[in-house]
């Protein structure tokens, strides 16, 4: 074994690539309480002061603070930066100093441009004129592929948000690989992998060649880029701060060369306990010096941004980056993955205070340690902070070392990534089935030329023929859409430092998602139960709707209309797997529309469950706001009937609760009247 | 038998212990004046409901109410006895935990018949939170529109039948928040030998919208919220009555 390794317990791990097999090897499950953890250092609080003043600079200059109008960003283009180099014990910005923007033009470069131009900047126009000239751009290609069909349904939203100008984002490299086996022997592994492929030159055995040698590229570069820190990454790391350190830099490679739509960081915090576990016991470390490393990095973490546009930022609802951590979760032997790390990592809301990146995600089972549970519910309450999701649900498909990229998908670290593919507007579609295709707002003959709905008055199974149709045909365009979006992105900006961090054969999916579930839903309900009538325009087309009498509304455990959302879901999914996808991958759908909803509402019309034109739709999977009338249980029931099978990419709910309805103020809560006396 | 009801409330957290799921009972006979649910005043309204229909409800999301169960709220549960009976009949055939949150404004000793029914529903019952708006019988029926004799009566009813029972009081700033007052509730509830927990409640504001939607005039405008520091010192001078009374209870055996 390796000097770095000593007193790991060996294992499959150590002669091949495999990080899950050391952490099951190595790691100490943890079911003490948060007593053990240490306050913020002086330096802690020095450097978090500075980022806040930053922070507080960049809010007066408008929303960005610098922009590097003329470097295009790689691994290795910009020199060292620092806060304050003598504070700092975990290292590195994106650019040569903290709060600057990098200019990253290979997703796009109008969008290069915009973003700079929107701020204030201009770019370089020798750097305009080449990537105008010289080399293309994902989005230029994407654009050179796309037919008449395909422009239409983008520019009438009823596929939208799609990745064709900017970073797909949504790939976790396995930035543990870099601090545990360093960067030599990861690129004598792409050696072999490369060594590997077919001998007969296919498309498909070409592209993985250059591919992988784009990947030993990339992971040359990491190990210039540490070394211009002063941080040797070559070899494997020796102790937890080097381990961290590690870790960041294999993040911060990926950061700087793309900016894409959730740029997550895995699951690293039970992986870096080990180090921690091990330096504790040799006395390396104490408890404070190794806080202390975990904030500085979830500080770095916090400072990760991206030059964006308005439009992009109203997408997406600001400006986020979707650091994502994943912690705890079960393993599929039955240990908890709860660590003194995990604990760590949430105490960063309380040293460095709430904020909502990195986010921090729970992997919720039943079986996790009371305790953890505990301290994530306080934090909960005392931040808002942290996210969960349900590990049991998503155990039984990825195991036990998946992470969540962006809010909800998830997928194998380092074996499993994902194409993102924005969504389709279910709610339009709804209303394109009631219109024979026609946009009901731009009156345009976007979809098929099918046969409109006739009559005043909609009749559910005619609706529901009728909407089966468009569906299919929406899928259809979606996925060829995607196709051509997800061919493109590889080949003009491929994500070649977060693939250097995967195995050769990865598993890919295809993902796809929904919005507008609960207004669909509910539309159908009120045209099953209540009596819907259609008022139409002088051309003739279906603008708005008289909708007589009450009808279930989805979102209080009524299965009338709750089948009728779980059918929908279903059916989608159906017709998205029809479909052939890109580098055969596997097609998930999602029901996430976190922050785009109410850009989505902007472009669609009257909908027969009374929603009004440019009205928001629900976030993710929600009921439609104020119709979930039976509380909370009820609200979440409906949500939870949803097919996980057929939205395997996730199902997000947005709940928000007053804390007095959560249940008293630990103060005043009703206890044993015995204890209430004897305080 | 039906029962009238104004409401489900799926996901009840400050009703008794645990995730519960809350029924709320149509009609009340008193008026007090910080009430924030004056809309279940009325008894001739609600909806109709049966108990299996209302137990359903609670099974189809039982995996959301371990170490929690039911509670019957209202409205003053108590005015619809008997369909209290066949509820928590049904609720506990099937092992379901089962609390009454009431006023005990029906209580009556002098009634045979009701007093029959109320100790077979007492049987079913696991837990009973007692409301106790003022322990002064005149402020009491100032703030209520009705004399407490025979609640504090109900409340040694429960007592003698070694009912579990939580004591509830709202303290309102102003209305029921005198230190002598307090003390007297706790040196009362502190001879309940079947006292479990002492709910004390701050007086909040948010019912206040309602009464405007219903066009009621709200007794208690601007009066404020109870401030949470204040209040657990006004519970701590209620516990100090309760202590007094466990006392003297010892001393005299």
């Amino acid at each position: 074994m390796r000097p770095e390794w000593t007193n790991f317990v060996d294992g499959k791990w150590a002669t091949e690539v495999n990080v899950r097999d050391f952490i099951q090897k190595n790691y100490h499950p943890y079911d003490g309480d948060e007593s053990f953890l240490a306050d913020a250092t002086q330096n802690t609080k020095d450097l978090w002061a500075m980022v806040l003043d930053l922070q507080k600079k960049e809010r007066e200059a408008g929303g960005v603070l610098d922009m590097d109008t003329k470097v295009v960003s790689t691994i290795v283009s910009h020199g060292p930066g620092y806060l304050d180099k003598s504070k700092e014990t975990i290292v590195g910005f994106q650019t040569d100093k903290p709060f600057k923007r990098s200019l990253q033009p290979y997703g796009g470069i109008r969008m290069a441009e915009k973003a700079c131009s929107d701020n204030g900047y201009e770019v370089d126009p020798e750097i305009s004129e080449f990537f105008s000239t010289h080399r293309k751009t994902h989005n230029a290609g994407c654009f050179d592929a796309y037919n008449a069909e395909m422009r239409a349904c983008r520019s009438s939203h009823i596929v939208t948000g799609l990745p064709d100008a900017y970073g797909r984002g949504r790939i976790i490299g396995d930035y543990r690989r870099v601090a545990l086996y360093g960067i030599d022997r990861l690129i004598e592994d792409k050696l072999e992998q490369k060594d590997s492929t077919g001998r007969v030159m296919t498309d498909d055995v070409i592209r993985l060649r250059e591919e992988i040698s784009e990947q030993i590229i990339a992971l040359k570069q990491m190990k210039e880029m540490a070394a211009s820190y002063g941080c040797d990454i070559a070899r494997p790391a020796a102790n937890v701060k080097e381990a961290i350190q590690a870790t960041y830099f294999g993040y911060l490679c990926a950061v700087k060369e793309q900016n894409g739509a959730a740029m997550s960081l895995g699951r690293t915090s039970t992986f870096l306990d080990i180090y921690a576990e091990r330096d504790l016991a040799n006395g390396t470390f104490t408890e404070e010096q190794i806080q202390e490393f975990v904030d500085h990095f979830i500080m770095k973490l916090r400072c990760i941004k991206f030059a964006r546009t308005p439009e992009y930022n109203q997408i997406f609802a600001g400006d986020p980056v979707w650091v994502t951590e994943s912690l705890a979760g079960v393993g599929v032997d039955g240990r908890h993955l709860v660590s003194k790390m995990s604990y760590r990592y949430l105490h960063t809301l309380t040293n460095l205070g709430p904020s909502p990146e990195p986010n921090l995600t729970v992997l919720w089972s039943t079986r996790l340690p009371e305790n953890w549970k505990r301290y994530c519910a306080k934090m909960s309450i005392q931040t808002s902070s942290i996210q969960y999701e349900n590990d049991d649900l998503m155990r039984h498909d990825h195991g036990d070392d998946y992470g969540i990229a962006c809010c909800v998908s998830s997928m194998v670290i380092g074996k499993e990534m994902q194409f993102f593919g924005a969504r389709a507007n279910l709610a339009k579609c709804l209303l394109y089935a009631l219109n024979g295709g026609v946009d009901e707002v731009t009156k345009k003959q976007v979809g098929p030329k099918y046969r409109p709905v006739v009559g005043d008055v909609l009749d559910f199974d005619d609706v529901m023929d009728k909407f089966i149709d468009m569906i299919e045909w929406q899928a259809d365009v979606y996925v060829n859409t995607l196709n051509i979006i997800h061919y493109m992105h590889d080949k003009y900006c491929y994500e070649r430092a977060e693939m250097a961090l995967h195995d050769r054969d990865v598993k890919r999916y295809f993902a796809t998602g929904v919005a507008g579930l609960s207004i669909v839903a509910d539309s159908l309900s009120a045209i099953k139960y209540a009596k819907v009538e259609v008022i139409r325009d002088e051309d003739g087309i279906i603008v708005d709707f008289k909708t007589t009498g009450d009808f279930p509304k989805y979102g209080n455990d009524d299965d009338r209309v709750d089948s009728i959302a779980q059918d929908i879901v279903h059916k989608f999914m159906t017709a998205i797997r029809r479909h052939h996808t890109y580098r055969n991958g596997v097609p998930t759908t999602s029901i996430l529309t976190i922050t785009s909803n109410v850009t989505y509402g902007k472009a669609t019309g009257n909908t027969p469950d009374g929603r009004k034109k440019g009205q928001p739709f629900a976030p993710g999977a929600n009921p439609m706001h104020g119709r979930d009338t039976h509380g909370a249980i009820a609200s979440l029931s409906s949500v939870a009937k949803l097919p996980f099978r057929d939205a395997q990419d996730g199902i997000s709910n947005t709940f928000t609760i007053i804390p007095g309805a959560l249940g008293k103020e630990d103060q005043v809560f009703a206890g044993d009247i015995e204890i209430d006396l004897n305080k | 038998m039906q029962g009238r009801i104004h409401s489900l409330e799926s996901f009840g957290t400050v009703d008794g212990p645990g995730v519960r799921f809350v029924i709320f009972t149509q009609g009340c006979p008193m008026r007090c004046a910080y009430c924030h649910n004056p809309d279940t005043w009325e008894t001739n309204a609600g909806t109709l409901m049966e108990p299996a229909y209302i137990i359903e409800q609670y099974e189809r999301n039982i995996s959301f109410y371990r170490g929690g169960g039911i509670t019957v709220t209202g409205g003053e549960p108590l005015l619809q006895i008997d369909f209290l009976i066949d509820l928590f009949t049904l609720a506990k055939s099937k092992n379901i935990h089962t609390c009454v949150d009431t006023s005990g404004i029906t209580y009556n000793p002098e009634n045979p018949a009701l007093l029959a029914k109320l100790d077979h529903l007492m049987t079913l019952t696991d837990l009973v939170m007692l409301d106790i708006k003022h322990i002064d019988p005149e402020k009491h029926r100032n703030l209520t529109a009705q004399p407490n004799t025979n609640i504090l009566k109900f409340a040694e009813y429960l007592s003698e039948r070694n009912v579990d029972t939580w004591i509830r009081h709202v303290v309102v700033p102003g209305l029921t928040d005198d230190d002598k007052y307090l003390y007297d509730l706790g040196y009362f509830i502190g001879g309940l030998s079947s006292l479990k927990a002492l709910d004390v409640l701050p007086y909040h504001t948010m019912g206040e919208s309602k009464y405007e939607k219903l066009g009621m005039e709200y007794r208690l405008k601007g009066v404020p919220a109870m401030d949470k520091n204040l209040l657990l010192e006004k519970k701590q001078v209620i516990l100090d009555g309760i202590k007094a009374r466990r006392q003297k209870m010892q001393k005299q055996p």
